[in-house]
């Protein structure tokens, strides 16, 4: 069997943010998720992806296959070398802050998917990796 | 371990000769697999076993990855094929006759290498043949979920009681796999038949904690988004007390205690009464009226 | 660039979203929206999300801006049509959008700003009757 498939794709206009959204869906549908699952995990990347965009100053998403002969997933990598995360716990909670707040929209991402972590620290940008059951 | 992968390398057809005989004495099935599938098989998953152990001896590391995966994919297919636990493990088990074979034709002459390489072989094959057995497992607990799922779906039927009214009666526990499916499933129908009100009736769920609660309350903020309205009947005295005891806030939600007063609010909210005609035909008894007219 | 057509009926302002929208597109309609509504004078928005496969929580945003800003000026918003997948995402994302009006069809829409009277509905009650 050959190595997983996987693609990376940069992050750096909002254009970015809609194909990163088109991308995912497109896979999700190869791998005939369910159309709530496909739902949830491209609203999940749309949101992760302009995370990156906005609060990272670009970056980029790479989407693998995963779980091939056991449970199959997707998974998606996002990555920014951006100022980081200073307060993990704080960003995950709830409570989109509208108008020109942080409104990271982590802790509503992380409810979108099966696996959710976080790498990052301030000065050392982010890596968020999430993943998706069929 | 490069010993071990160069005497592989060298012996390779012969192994894999030995191996397939080996394989198809102990397991007929020729009814699941055809010889060119099982030739093919072996072949790659020896070749895939060489880069293995070229790479370390710990088939957890990332040298073992496609290996694994190899592995993993063959196994959850004869799982899906119907193999049975052992006739999976037997394919990577049976491996080892002919490797040891050959590990004795290399290094018969040095007792101490050849007990060496061929505790290793073993350590790596057994750890392959359990690769496989978690693989199967896993395949067949997603055909169990799958299959629950359907069932689920199948006992949780949406009703029209009116144009625009649906009622979904709910029989049993309601868990979050169970709320995901009839949440859909209620969502779907409301859109299909353009209804705006869905009435759910839980006289059938034995018990309503916090967690069954929220399921509800996401179903109704779901429905709300889209257009429709919700009213939750059914509701028995324990289950109110419950709700209060355990601080839920239902305030913005439209309860009832039975599915006809259910019913009658919202044909109420959507603008209809029901009426008892004026004069059925009936109601002058079965000896007057359109009945009579056929004696004369 | 191109923009979401805001289309005029009488008093009412009809929006169809049919495009998977990037975020200035998305900024901009809002921006449309209200100055329509101060232009034209309009009392109703119909906003149609019938095609759209995804909702995150910059279009939820943006429907509840456009919800509330509208309102400001006068006009009442009504948001169309949302799928079912959509809907179940957005509630487990957190957003339950108060303060937007919804409906399930454009009809229902209109019959929500407009009233029963208006005409939209097509009377299945009474074939029943003449049942």
């Amino acid at each position: 069997m050959s190595e997983p498939k996987r693609e990376t794709m940069a992050l750096q206009n909002s254009n970015d943010v809609v194909l990163a959204r088109q991308k995912v869906r497109q896979w999700a549908t190869e791998l005939q998720f369910s159309l709530v699952d496909q739902t949830k995990l491209v609203t999940a990347a749309s949101e992760l992806a302009r995370n990156t965009l906005d609060h990272g100053k670009g970056g980029s998403m790479t989407i693998e296959q995963t779980g091939i002969g056991g449970r199959q997933g997707l998974r998606l990598i996002f990555e920014d070398h951006g100022p980081g995360i200073p307060d993990i716990e704080m960003a995950l909670k709830d409570g989109f802050t509208t108008g020109n707040g942080m409104g990271l929209g982590l802790g509503g991402s992380k409810r979108l998917v099966n696996e959710f972590s976080i790498e990052s620290a301030p000065g050392k940008g982010t890596r968020i990796t999430v993943a998706r059951w069929k | 371990m490069s010993d071990l992968a160069e005497i592989i390398a060298r012996n390779e057809d012969q192994i894999r000769a030995e191996w397939i005989r080996d394989m198809s004495q102990m397991v007929q099935r020729a009814d699941l697999m055809s010889k060119t599938e099982l030739d093919e098989q072996s072949g790659e998953l020896l070749k895939a076993l060489t880069a293995g152990v070229k790479s370390g001896i710990n088939i957890r590391d990332a040298g073992w990855t496609s290996t694994r995966e190899l592995l993993e994919g063959i196994s959850a297919s004869r799982a899906r094929q119907g193999f049975s636990p052992t006739e999976v493990a037997t394919f990577v088990l049976s491996l080892k006759q002919p490797l040891f074979a050959a590990i004795r034709k290399e290094m018969g002459k040095t007792p101490d290498k050849l007990f060496d390489t061929v505790w290793a072989a073993t350590e790596l094959l057994d750890g392959l043949a359990l690769v496989t057995t978690e693989a199967y497992a896993a395949t067949r607990e997603q055909l169990i979920l799958r299959q629950q799922q359907e069932l689920m779906e199948l006992s949780t039927p949406v009703v029209k009681l009116w144009d625009g009214i649906l009622a979904l009666p709910i029989i049993g526990t309601l868990d979050s796999a169970r709320t995901q499916v009839v949440m859909e499933n209620l969502l779907q129908t409301v859109v299909a038949t353009n209804s705006r009100f869905a009435i759910i009736d839980i006289t059938g769920v034995p018990t309503v904690d916090t967690l069954v609660a929220q399921h509800l309350l996401k179903t109704i903020t779901a429905a709300r988004l889209m257009g429709a309205e919700c009213i939750i009947s059914g509701v028995r005295p324990q289950i109110a007390q419950t709700i209060v005891h355990l601080g839920i806030n239902l305030e913005d939600v439209m309860t009832r205690a039975n599915l006809s007063d259910a019913f009658a609010l919202a044909l109420q909210m959507s603008g209809r009464t029901v009426v008892r005609k004026a004069a059925p035909s009936e109601s002058k008894g079965i000896l007057a009226g359109p009945m009579n007219k056929q004696e004369n | 660039m191109e923009r979401i057509p805001v289309l005029r009926m009488g008093s009412l302002l009809l929006i169809t979203i049919q495009v998977d929208m990037h975020d200035k597109l998305a900024l901009q309609l809002q921006d449309d929206v209200t100055n329509r509504i101060a232009e034209w004078g309009s009392k109703g928005v119909l906003i149609d999300i019938s095609s759209l496969e995804i909702v995150d929580s910059f279009i939820g945003r943006m429907l509840a801006n456009i919800a509330a800003m509208s309102r400001v000026l006068g006009a009442e918003t009504v948001v169309v049509g949302m799928q079912p997948a959509v809907a179940i995402t957005l509630v487990e994302l957190g957003m339950s959008l108060p303060g937007v009006r919804t409906a399930l069809s454009v009809e229902a829409g209109m019959e929500l700003l407009y009233g029963a009277g208006a005409g939209f509905r097509t009377g299945s009650d009474d074939e029943r009757a003449e049942a």
